[in-house]
């Protein structure tokens, strides 16, 4: 019981990582420009090392025979644990770079919690990545400052995008029954303590980029218990298509 | 307008250099831009400890049409190398 419990929580830990991580992955070689382009896919990267730990860990738990890779691939879509903010789509810079800024924030939060785990695996691959996360949120923050208070075009498309995004940010902070037992247990953080924090950096950011929330937003919550948005589709198709149309095939 | 962004000269430091080096150029808004992308660029294989970054345009160089005059007339003064000294057995790392 308490094992499939970790083995769920470590999925709502990867997911989040791997959807972000694969929406990156599709501008390798569209980036608006090379040096921005190759900045995203090494995010992208940095994420998907990290989804490598947390399978690993799961795939033992599970133990059948599975792996990381049949851990990240063949799973359903209800199955997936992200958020609606990682799935959401490359619109145009502006919007990748919201997406990134409003989960890298969160991320950082989860991390430096997760650094006094009660589970050792999670505390390691805390302490690996906090410094990764650390300069996500530093290159996020000076890209947000840089295009909110830039020109008015650049504005207006930051403007659109935080209207766009900031409905699927609150679901980050509303646990699920898993999320509740980490927190519980001490092998995670409790959520709602941390959206203050979250609240706090959010807004000085925006308030430097000269970007505004709207107080009357309502919020999206559902993709963390698999009622994904039909973006989610999309990407799993792309994501699993390899191992869909050829089962077992090695690289 | 010029809708490019500058160009920047990167220099880095590796671990056990002692002076930064130059590496390349990239372009960047900003030097504070410069610096990020020089990181992702430049170091994500471990390249380096520390990093500078100077607008191209920043830099004076000197002109390749007077290499002559500039240059040429050191090549025959080879008196200027510490080279006719007679060194002692003795001392092993000249």
């Amino acid at each position: 019981m308490l094992q499939e419990k970790l083995y769920d929580y470590l999925l709502h830990l990867g997911d989040n990582s791997m959807i972000l991580g694969q929406r990156l992955g599709e501008l390798c070689g569209h980036g608006p420009e090379l040096e921005t382009d190759i900045a995203l896919t090494n995010i992208s990267l940095d994420l998907f090392g990290q989804v490598r730990n947390y399978f690993q860990a799961a795939a033992e738990i599970k133990g059948e025979g599975a792996t990381e890779d049949s851990t990240a691939m063949l799973r359903y879509e209800n199955e997936y644990r992200n958020t609606y903010l990682v799935e959401q789509p490359n619109t145009d810079f502006a919007h990748v770079i919201v997406r990134q800024f409003f989960f890298d924030v969160y991320h950082q939060l989860v991390l430096r919690e997760l650094q006094s785990s009660k589970n050792d695996t999670l505390v390691a691959i805390a302490n690996k990545s906090i410094k990764e996360v650390d300069y996500h949120v530093e290159f996020s923050s000076t890209w947000m400052k840089r295009l909110g208070d830039g020109t008015d075009e650049s504005h207006s498309k930051m403007q659109e995008a935080v209207n766009t995004l900031w409905r699927y940010s609150m679901e980050l902070f509303k646990p699920t029954d898993t999320e509740l037992w980490a927190a519980e247990t001490g092998v995670g953080p409790d959520l709602e303590k941390l959206k203050s924090a979250y609240l706090e950096t959010v807004k000085e950011v925006l308030a430097e980029a000269n970007l505004t929330i709207h107080e009357d937003t309502v919020f999206q919550y559902g993709a963390k218990t698999g009622m994904h948005s039909e973006n989610m589709g999309f990407i799993l198709a792309e994501f699993q298509y390899m191992q869909r149309a050829y089962p077992n095939m090695k690289w | 307008m010029n809708q490019e962004w500058p160009i920047w000269e990167i220099f880095i430091r590796s671990k056990n250099g002692l002076e930064h080096r130059h590496c390349g150029s990239l372009h960047a808004a900003d030097a504070e831009m410069a610096i990020q992308n020089a990181r992702d660029v430049y170091t994500r294989r471990q390249e380096g400890v520390s990093i500078w970054v100077v607008e191209s345009k920043e830099i004076t160089a000197s002109n390749p049409a007077k290499n002559g005059e500039m240059f040429e007339p050191a090549a025959d003064k080879v008196y200027r190398h510490p080279t006719f000294y007679e060194l002692p057995d003795e001392i092993k790392h000249m």
